[in-house]
């Protein structure tokens, strides 16, 4: 055999390492992006989360300029740190709505009592279906919607005060 | 006395990922009446992935998301859609990173490859040998 073909072997093997060793230095990224942006937000109709804030379906969202949408949940301890945000925005004048995932309306009504409710509208998705039809991964996660109804950007993770410029450049954007 | 705090520790801890408020979404942990539609169920819910324990499939996790994507699939395929639509309307939402069959993409073109290069290879070398033995 010629001393060429011999190499390939030993060539596939390095080539391989540097592969896994090149992976193992990329930090990980586990984050999964919605692949609807620039889509319209799929068609929904959820009851209301908690008494005395209205239900919200998909029709709501298009309302002529751009809202937040958000998923949280009571039992999501992230949703907390978020929820200092989320106040402030609405305090600028951000319309912001709300999905609670596989929430009670109790647990959602103490979590808005003691964190504050800048929600709109409140839509209890029970079984996570509008989470899934809207390829969110988790909570808490916030969508911009545009007046037509197209989702124009996906934030994955609680909104820090670090993170509220990025939110606002592309609620302006959405314009 | 230590042994009985951890134990009631334990036993009062919540599981890690059945944190939320709600119980499992009805087809979460049953099957389907119909054996042939809950195999399809089945072979469907083990290539995809789960986006909570990102790693495992649906039909191995015990996340509520994982509960409440089988339940989605069950559902559907109970309706008579087929494991090719519900497969292709996650990947609309997820990308092809839902799915764990590979698919055709030219970035897989290399690992359909691999066994035939390999087989052709071997076959060269298998060649080689013979002949030189022969000769």
């Amino acid at each position: 055999m010629s001393r060429g073909l011999r190499l390939i072997p030993i060539i596939l093997l390095v080539w391989i390492l540097l592969t896994f060793a090149w992976k193992l230095i990329q930090p990980e990224d586990s984050t999964v992006r919605s692949q609807l942006v620039n889509r319209e937000v799929p068609q929904f109709a959820l009851p209301a989360g908690v008494p005395g804030t209205p239900a919200l379906s998909s029709a709501d969202l298009a309302t002529g300029e751009p809202r937040l949408l958000n998923f949280f949940a009571s039992w999501c301890v992230p949703c907390v740190a978020e929820a200092p945000t989320l106040e402030r925005m609405r305090a600028q004048g951000v319309k912001i709505d709300g999905i609670a995932v596989r929430d009670t309306p109790g647990a959602v009504a103490a979590f808005l009592d003691r964190h504050g409710n800048p929600y709109q509208r409140i839509g209890a998705d029970r079984h996570s279906s509008v989470q899934l039809a809207l390829g969110s991964s988790g909570v808490p996660e916030t969508f911009v919607v545009d007046g037509k109804g197209v989702i124009r950007f996906q934030f994955l993770g609680p909104i820090g005060s670090a993170d509220l410029p990025t939110v606002m450049r592309e609620l302006e954007k959405a314009k | 006395m230590r042994p009985l705090l951890v134990a009631v520790g334990l036993a009062l801890a919540a599981p890690v990922f059945a944190q939320s408020n709600l119980p499992p979404s009805y087809w979460a942990y049953r099957q389907l009446p119909d054996p042939k539609q809950e195999a399809r169920a089945q072979a469907l819910m083990e290539e995809l992935r789960c986006l909570v324990c990102q790693g495992q499939s649906i039909a191995d996790s015990d996340a509520d998301l994982a509960g409440d994507m089988r339940d989605l699939v069950r559902r559907r395929i109970a309706a008579g859609e087929n494991p090719a639509q519900i497969r292709a309307w996650l990947i609309e939402r997820y990308g092809d990173w839902i799915s764990y069959r590979p698919t055709a993409d030219p970035i897989n073109w290399p690992l359909w490859a691999t066994p035939i290069l390999l087989l052709i290879f071997g076959g060269a070398i298998a060649a080689t040998k013979l002949k030189r033995r022969r000769g």
